[in-house]
């Protein structure tokens, strides 16, 4: 019995590893300037989780192994412990466990901590239940101003973007994200009625949308593209729909889209949808 | 506290009658068996709640006729609707998180055999224990209410979630299906569940400090008696949180306030205070309810699983034939996570929207938390080593544990970490993650325990070739289950989604996710086995002795099952620590915790730390 569970648990231990170690399921390539630095982090704490996992798990089965009960007679060993090992180990896991903590918060701080460095591209997107909503500032780079008093869905106005605002003349909104290549990028998360949470896999981060709230965010996509955006934090019935995509843009390209007035962006941004396909999954 | 008063004082008659003798007993084994059987109950609901979840993820869109006969609205033509799905999330969590992990490992085991172990003949408030499985089983029936009065027909409660986020929980039904009576009455179910957890943890925290027998020090104590104090340390300070959060709530969504809900929301087509389908409500804060919750919710993560350690510490040394390596490093690990468990909650908010800065604080402690538990496993494994293994069927369980509380404990190292939960976070890592630490690992010690404790609860043992049967099968199964989750989690897979067909991205997984329901389908079926041994055995089991595993803990003193009073009116004198096996020079491989001082000294002290070895003396 002891050698049967030591060798179940040792198969169950491989097959774990294997299917991470296949890749077969795996993020999808990243396309942001931080991805790099974040799967470095990933790739060192998976190491030392898989380590860890399976040195206890072979440990635990060697254990069963060498010390099941042969019916000798003789008996197990009789000691309470040793406080040299109990020292030793707890100072070992200590500094790792903490040491990547620590290591992990360079990403986060250049991310988070930061603010986005001047002449960021700018989206406010101002999530619904289930739709993504995108405003785009136009050629003056100020966004209209909005007033939740002036909200109706069912005349478009999903933001209740003030008409009499000179700012908001030119300002479109869409339902799908278009971004600039190699340039950073700052979102205005903010949310009309629940909480929602932005996710492109390919960007590696997600933001909550907090109503109330406007959460800033920033990330310089590298790679051109259509991506899927997803919703990541429960918001109703039909959270598993609320899709939008996100468009990475050649610069030329992008600043042709967002100088064009609302209707004729929305055509445009139709045809961008059309053109660039999903990444092969 | 001196022998007598304690006699005087607690000393109550064995009772006669029926009712007071099963039903409304005031004695803390009956109570106890109450709590195991209520848990018993409610696994089975959360754990059909979990196939029927599957199944909708693995076969979206396909007719089970008979959905279409249980739920013709949230099933019609056999298909699940969405916000159906979504009230089965809400349900199994919330079912299994309160009625199952907070209650059989604590309110069962914990009540039955802590005052045993420490060689108390009952509670230390006989009644106040009654009341608060009274009060527990409210909480189950006003859930179950839930699924029948949800306000939606289409559901079977609210569609929020276990975390029961505000303010989609706080909007009322204009929030979407489900999120009318059926969140008022979750939220009372809660609250209610709230006062018995408080009611039980005062009494244990008495009862552990007052009424420990003769020569029971607290480093002579079970490493179960510990777990189970800690326990209720953790419960008496975090469900007051969770209860002062649902009343606040429920003001948010019936008298008008707005302390989770800000200015401005646009909702279903209304405008705050336009009509009085959404009265005006401005100034709350989204994130304070996540606060709050998680200022519960983390140290029930701790809740769920410390009494599955310390079963498992204590069942590990009985059938390793062992002392626990590392008594006294138990306990203080025991501590360290009670204490640091009231320190991480932010790790469930780095992308709430609350401050970064915060989060790195968070992180830090989060992964600090990871040493105690490390600190754990290493004495687990140390207490194997140079052991006589028997493998029964509670041992198989306990090693179990071990095995699963690394494989579910391991990733947190990764959750933990603010920059790598930025892409884990809401993804199936997660859910892997805490099932199997708080969910799978704890079950399995609540397993271990029951198979363990079980001759003595019923004075018959439970079958052993059922017993191992139903090990082999949930061990393997429940790792086909949650390892393939983590690698979802990676490519993305978000929580919570009702189906998986709106994304390209997530279209590889498919056959994972159909194998993960084969192994959930195969897992559930199997636990007949598991009920039917435990029914049989109670009737048809061969007859137990007082000491059938040969163990040195209080309750292995007394006949089984044990008299009203635990000890027939003798209370035990204690003259060693809890785990004295393998004493060189007994005439035994395992010395009684009552065996009288004299009968051996241990030889060969060299190199022992003494560490609940005999414990402190007076």
């Amino acid at each position: 019995m002891g050698r049967a569970l030591a060798v179940i648990i040792w198969i169950l231990t491989f097959l774990s590893v294997l299917i991470f170690a296949c890749k077969k399921w795996w993020f999808p390539p990243s396309i942001v300037n931080h991805g790099p630095a974040l799967d470095r982090q990933f790739m060192i704490t998976i190491l030392v989780v898989g380590f860890a996992f399976t040195a206890a798990q072979v440990g635990l089965g060697y254990m069963l192994w060498k010390y099941r009960d042969t019916n000798t007679g003789a008996r197990a060993v009789y000691t309470h412990g040793s406080n040299k090992l109990e020292v030793l180990w707890t100072v070992i896991t200590a500094a790792i466990f903490v040491g990547l903590a620590v290591m992990g918060q360079s990403v986060w701080a250049s991310l988070r901590l930061n603010e986005a460095p001047p002449g960021s591209f700018q989206v406010e997107v101002v999530a619904q239940q289930f739709q993504w909503n995108f405003h785009y500032a136009g050629k003056d780079v100020l966004f209209g101003r909005t007033d939740p008093k002036l909200i109706d869905d069912s005349s478009l106005n999903f933001l209740g973007l003030d008409e009499t605002d000179p700012n908001a003349k030119d300002d479109s909104v869409v339902t799908a994200l278009a971004v600039p290549v190699n340039r950073p990028v700052e979102l205005i998360l903010r949310s009309k009625d629940v909480i929602h949470s932005f996710w492109v896999p390919q960007l590696r981060f997600k933001q909550d949308l907090v109503p109330g709230m406007a959460i800033r965010v920033h990330f310089t996509p590298n790679t051109v593209g259509k991506y899927e955006l997803a919703c990541a934090e429960l918001c109703g019935q039909l959270h598993f729909k609320m899709k939008s995509y996100m468009l990475v843009l050649p610069e030329d390209e992008h600043k042709a889209l967002v100088a064009l007035p609302q209707a004729e962006f929305q055509a445009r941004m139709k045809e961008l949808l059309d053109k660039y396909p999903l990444p092969n999954y | 506290m001196s022998v007598e008063t304690h006699d005087e004082v607690h000393r109550h008659p064995a009772p006669t009658g029926f009712i007071r003798k099963y039903i409304f007993s005031i004695d803390h084994k009956v109570i106890g068996i109450q709590y195991i059987v209520l848990a018993l109950a409610a696994v089975l609901v959360g754990m059909t709640m979990s196939v029927l979840m599957r199944m909708n993820l693995s076969w979206p869109g396909t007719s089970w006729p008979i959905l279409a006969t249980l739920f013709p609205a949230g099933a019609p033509g056999g298909v699940m609707n969405p916000e159906f799905y979504l009230s089965l999330v809400t349900m199994h969590g919330t079912i299994m998180v309160f009625f199952v992990l907070t209650t059989a490992p604590q309110g069962g085991f914990g009540n039955y055999f802590l005052p045993i172990q420490i060689g108390a003949d009952d509670m230390a408030f006989p009644y106040l224990n009654m009341l608060s499985f009274w009060v527990t089983l409210v909480g189950f029936i006003v859930i179950l209410a839930a699924i029948f009065f949800s306000g939606s027909p289409s559901t079977i409660g609210p569609i929020g979630g276990w975390t029961g986020y505000a303010p989609l929980s706080a909007l009322g039904a204009i929030a979407g299906p489900g999120q009318g009576m059926g969140m008022n009455l979750w939220i009372i179910s809660i609250a209610i569940f709230c006062v018995g957890s408080l009611l039980g943890a005062l009494n244990f925290i008495t009862t552990l400090l007052n009424m420990r027998t003769r020569g029971m020090s607290l480093m002579r104590m079970p490493l179960t008696c510990w777990a189970w104090f800690t326990t209720a340390v953790l419960a008496l300070l975090s469900f007051p949180v969770l209860l002062g959060a649902g009343i606040l709530l429920l003001l948010d969504r019936v008298a008008g306030t707005s302390f989770f809900i800000p200015g401005g929301l646009y909702v279903g087509g209304l405008l705050s205070g336009q009509d009085a389908r959404f009265p005006l409500h401005t100034g709350g804060s989204p994130i304070l309810w996540q606060h709050l919750f998680w200022f519960f919710g983390h140290p029930e993560v701790y809740i769920a699983i410390l009494p599955g350690m310390g079963a498992t510490s204590h069942i590990l040394a009985t059938f390793a034939r062992k002392p626990v390596f590392g008594y006294r490093a138990m306990v203080f690990a025991i501590f360290a996570i009670g204490l640091l468990g009231f320190f991480v909650w932010g790790h469930h908010m780095f992308i709430s929207g609350m401050s970064p800065y915060s989060a790195v604080a968070f992180s830090i402690i989060t992964l600090s938390i990871g040493v105690p538990s490390a600190v754990k496993t290493f004495n687990w494994l140390g207490t194997l080593w140079g052991g006589k293994i028997r493998f029964t069927t509670p041992m198989l369980f306990a090693i179990g544990f071990v095995s699963l509380f690394v494989a579910g404990g391991i990733t947190g190292l990764i959750l933990g970490q603010t920059s790598l939960d930025l892409s884990s976070h809401d993804t199936y890592i997660v859910l892997a993650h805490f099932h199997l630490v708080m969910g799978v690992a704890a079950i399995f010690g609540m397993f271990a325990g029951i198979y363990f404790w079980f001759p003595k609860m019923f004075g018959r043992m439970m079958n052993e070739r059922l017993g191992q049967f139903h090990f082999w099968i949930t061990f393997i199964g429940v790792y086909s289950i949650f390892v393939p989750m983590h690698v979802m989690g990676l490519v993305g897979m978000p929580r919570r989604y009702a189906q998986f067909t709106e994304y390209e991205f997530l279209k590889s997984l498919h056959p994972l996710v159909v194998f993960v329901s084969i192994a959930a389908i195969v897992t559930a079926v199997v636990q007949i086995v598991f009920y039917f041994n435990l029914v049989w055995s109670i009737f048809k089991g061969k007859k137990a002795g007082d000491n059938p595993w040969e163990a040195t803990t209080l309750e292995w003193t007394t006949p089984s099952p044990p008299p009203h009073d635990n000890f027939a009116g003798r209370a035990p004198t204690v003259y060693r620590g809890p785990y004295e096996y393998a004493v060189p020079g007994a005439a035994n491989d395992f010395l009684m915790q009552t065996d009288p001082e004299g009968v051996v000294e241990p030889a060969g002290s060299e190199g022992i730390t003494g560490n609940g070895h005999n414990g402190h003396r007076h």
